[in-house]
């Protein structure tokens, strides 16, 4: 549909605002562009319908170069929705909705009848609306005026720069599932500028993330939250997204492990171990060598009976470790070994033996609690919607 | 020269008596202020919107509206007199320079202060510069312009009493000749339609002015809402 083909945009003042961009936007798709301001985005998009123009490189709308068309034969074809509305003032309501079928000289009829029919479309009754003046309007019937505006001339494409950020947020959420609902019905073309995340989740199929005029990554939110690119993709979708995210998919043992647990060597003795346990407040230790190699473990019980004989070592009291898990094992296989043994704790180990951390019924407890308390927070905020 | 009790019968005597004579005079006076108005408003407006297009070209063109508008009334029709001879033509050229800078001005300022973001919309929408002009900014600065209509109009009213001193006809006439013959009646004769007239046009343009500013009230959007709701929310 479009193609952004190693597009430089520099201003005057030397700032480069977009470098090497490179981006194919699909047919019948939203693909949002999202990032932290000054990253490009808004500049990106109006290079489609030629507020900005590019310094270098091209663009191609439906394999035409754009740069050979007239630009305001091109904006009439192009649908554009502005962040704080633009509905003109001195305009009805039906006035402003006809603004583009009047500058392509449409048929007055035909007008009138579009006109009602997107009225409609987002729930303002026609009869009702039609010769109100855009004052008249809450902030969020304005904005669904904005967006039928931007359909009323069946546009190719239509391009939406921060359109709800605005609203409060009940109308924010209401005008976003309208959106989707009128995307899948009209199945046009959609590029929507936003810098807030959630929104960009709800609403794309494609999210485009930018940073300093560089995409960053660009794929189906799921990817995305999936598989991050890199430290700014990760937190620019933020901790809390990414958690709930792993909690959809089974966790690992690794997301799960205590990962310093207390260990010993084996040439150390048994009054020093006492002394370990009490100061980590343990019962039991693991028994590595320099290599971090799992030998064993030792327990409290294990020690007393020894205790006595001050020549032993650690390596003449401890057992090796009968069960331990590889590292990405399912949480669930863990557990189940953990059960059906009676044990209290499980080493996770790499290959090679490699004593990376222990699974305990406590590590197992916090990290419940902390998908239990994440969704539970999650699930108040709904309510309060 | 003051008008006493039995000196209002005597002037309503001299009204009616010459009713059509200074009912003559009053429309040739309206006709001049018209005219002068009709020019300034086709120059005017032009330069205003240039005057948003380049804001070296704002800086000449005020600075000139400026200077002529400082010229005392008298001087400048001395002025035009010697350029343009006595007579109809030169008080209209005159009530037209007068009448320029608070047209350009309020044109400009109106211009200036439409929100950024409607002339974007329009743009993007695929209005080309003249359309955008015609449909939308100069229906937005009408108000402004309304303004600066109004004092112009109130200015050349009065400016236009100078008029018989260069040849020219209107109520002026009527006050020259009173002060001429030492005649009070004639004097009141002539200036009291003249203030009438400035008092009306102000009351009547001004009403104008209110009814589009109500009609074409800015939409504002509840930012502060918003930013409320969020705040309550994560409390």
């Amino acid at each position: 549909m479009i193609k952004f083909k190693a597009i430089n945009k520099t201003y005057n003042d030397g700032h480069q605002v977009l470098k090497n961009l490179n981006l194919t936007i699909n047919q019948g798709e939203i693909t949002v562009l999202i990032g932290p301001s000054g990253c490009g985005k808004t500049t990106t998009m109006k290079l489609i319908n030629r507020l900005i123009t590019p310094s270098s490189g091209e663009i191609l709308l439906q394999d035409e170069n754009i740069a050979n068309l007239d630009p305001i034969k091109l904006r009439r074809k192009i649908g554009y929705v502005i962040q704080n509305i633009g509905l003109f003032p001195h305009m009805t309501i039906a006035q402003n909705v006809a603004v583009v079928p009047r500058l392509l000289k449409w048929d007055k009829k035909e007008i009138n009848a579009k006109v009602d029919e997107l009225l409609n479309l987002v729930g303002l009754d026609p009869n009702i609306y039609r010769d109100r003046y855009p004052s008249e309007l809450s902030g969020g019937q304005q904005q669904r005026v904005g967006v039928i505006r931007a359909l009323a001339a069946n546009p190719v494409l239509i391009l939406m720069d921060e359109p709800f950020s605005a609203l409060d947020p009940i109308s924010r959420e209401q005008l976003q599932d309208e959106l989707v609902r009128l995307q899948q019905e009209i199945k046009t073309t959609i590029v929507f500028v936003t810098h807030d995340m959630d929104e960009a989740i709800k609403i794309a199929d494609t999210i485009v993330i930018m940073k300093d005029g560089e995409i960053v990554q660009a794929g189906a939110p799921e990817q995305i939250l999936r598989h991050p690119a890199n430290d700014f993709v990760k937190h620019f979708i933020g901790s809390k997204r990414m958690q709930s995210v792993q909690a959809m998919q089974e966790p690992t043992v690794d997301d799960v492990m205590a990962d310093q647990p207390a260990v010993i060597y084996p040439s150390r003795g048994l009054a020093y171990a006492v002394k370990l346990m009490e100061s980590r407040k343990v019962d039991s230790l693991f028994v590595i060598d320099k290599n971090n190699k799992l030998l064993g473990s030792v327990s409290i019980y294990q020690i007393l009976d020894q205790y006595k004989d001050e020549t032993k070592l650690v390596a003449d009291v401890m057992k090796p470790a009968p069960h331990v898990v590889l590292s990405g094992t399912s949480l669930s296989a863990a557990l189940n070994l953990m059960n059906e043994h009676q044990l209290s704790n499980m080493p996770i180990v790499k290959q090679e033996h490699q004593f990376v951390g222990l699974i305990t019924r406590g590590s197992v407890i916090s990290h419940m609690t902390e998908l239990y308390t994440s969704e539970h927070i999650g699930g108040e905020i709904h309510a309060v919607h | 020269m003051i008008l006493q009790a039995n000196g209002i019968g005597s002037f309503m005597q001299y009204l009616s008596d010459n009713a059509s004579n200074l009912l003559q005079l009053t429309l040739e006076h309206i006709v001049m202020v018209i005219c002068g108005l009709a020019l300034a408003l086709l120059v005017g407006i032009p330069l205003g919107v240039l005057c948003t297009r380049s804001e070296k070209l704002a800086s000449v063109i005020l600075a000139a509206a400026n200077v002529i508008q400082v010229i005392p009334s008298l001087a400048l029709l001395a002025i035009l007199m010697m350029f343009l001879g006595l007579g109809f033509k030169t008080i209209v050229v005159g009530l037209f320079f007068y009448s320029l800078l608070p047209i350009i001005r309020n044109t400009y300022v109106g211009l200036k202060e439409i929100d950024p973001n409607i002339n974007q919309a329009g743009k993007g929408l695929g209005m080309n510069n003249w359309q955008l002009l015609i449909k939308v900014q100069l229906p937005l600065a009408l108000p402004f312009l309304m303004a600066g209509f109004r004092v112009a109009a109130v200015i050349a009213i009065g400016v236009a009493t100078l008029a018989p001193l260069i040849g020219g006809d209107g109520l002026g006439r009527e006050i020259y000749a009173g002060l001429n013959m030492r005649n009070s009646l004639k004097i009141y004769a002539g200036a009291i339609p003249a203030a009438l007239l400035a008092i009306v046009t102000d009351i009547v343009l001004g009403r104008l002015q209110e009814k589009w500013k109500a009609k074409h009230k800015k939409p504002t959007m509840k930012q502060d809402a918003a930013g409320q709701d969020q705040a309550t929310m994560s409390a």
